[in-house]
């Protein structure tokens, strides 16, 4: 049953997807986050997708899922602010954010969003499609 | 006897099987429309189902000059994958994924529509065997 694979496919593209939806949400929920005492200010992070065959023969393209492959933090510098009253502020008076560019991740959650819809769909249309094979030669 | 039965039925069989993996091939693409480098890869239908079926030449056969050349199928052992073929990219992409995701969406619901064609096409001819079976 080759259509079932589709299954796959489109559920591992859903849960990757899903994943960067994940990663948007924390990037978002952590914008304003400042400094910790360690210094550091939460850094962006960003997911890398990769295509990984399912099929039962190894080398068979037809059936091309994707995996989550890594998960990277972008290593720019956090916005820094100057507020010498601020309690996180540093020697200097400044206070360090995190470097997550709100705009950016918007634009990523809805293109994530979208995606995932059309993979959901596509694994509807496939169920009927099968529903509607197994009653074959019954009508 | 039986066979001429099940005879007629066995192109169909075919091409609800060839549509069923194009269905496969175009969720693949669909799936990996944000994988950085995937290259989305379309069917040649009509090839697929002639090799299918027994009635034209496979895509990709080596040709043979002399008597000692073996048959080849570039293709690999795997039936149709010699009719693969990488889509045409329609507009450039900075991580160089080709998935045209319109055109994808498209053909998407063209092989729904005939994939479910195919399917009243068989119910319909087993529905004509059963009749002329009891003659009602």
């Amino acid at each position: 049953m080759s259509m079932m694979n589709i299954f796959n496919v489109s559920g591992s593209a859903a849960s990757a997807q899903s994943q960067r939806l994940n990663v948007v949400a924390s990037n978002l929920a952590n914008a304003d986050t400042v400094a910790g005492p360690d210094g550091q200010a939460y850094k962006a992070r960003q997911v890398t997708f990769q295509t990984e065959l399912m099929g039962a023969n190894k080398n068979d393209p037809t059936a091309a899922g994707v995996r989550v492959s890594n998960v990277s933090e972008d290593q720019t510098a956090g916005r820094r602010v100057h507020d010498p009253k601020h309690p996180s502020a540093d020697a200097d008076g400044y206070v360090t954010y995190s470097n997550v560019n709100a705009v950016e991740e918007m634009v990523n959650m809805i293109s994530a969003s979208r995606s995932y819809q059309n993979n959901i769909e596509v694994m509807n249309t496939a169920k009927s499609l099968l529903l509607k094979t197994l009653q074959m030669g019954q009508s | 006897m039986l066979n001429r039965l099940t005879d007629s039925l066995d192109f169909q069989a075919q091409a609800l099987s060839l549509r069923s993996e194009r269905q496969r091939l175009i969720a693949s693409n669909i799936a990996n429309a944000d994988t950085p480098g995937y290259v989305a890869r379309e069917m040649n239908f009509a090839q697929a189902l002639k090799e299918a079926t027994g009635s034209g030449q496979p895509a990709a056969t080596l040709v043979s000059t002399a008597p000692g050349h073996i048959a080849g199928n570039a293709g690999g052992s795997g039936g149709t994958f010699s009719t693969l073929m990488y889509a045409a990219p329609s507009q450039t992409n900075l991580d160089r994924n080709t998935v045209d995701m319109d055109r994808e969406r498209a053909s998407f619901a063209d092989n729904t529509v005939k994939y479910e064609a195919t399917l009243r096409f068989i119910g319909n001819n087993v529905k004509t065997t059963l009749s002329s079976i009891t003659g009602q």
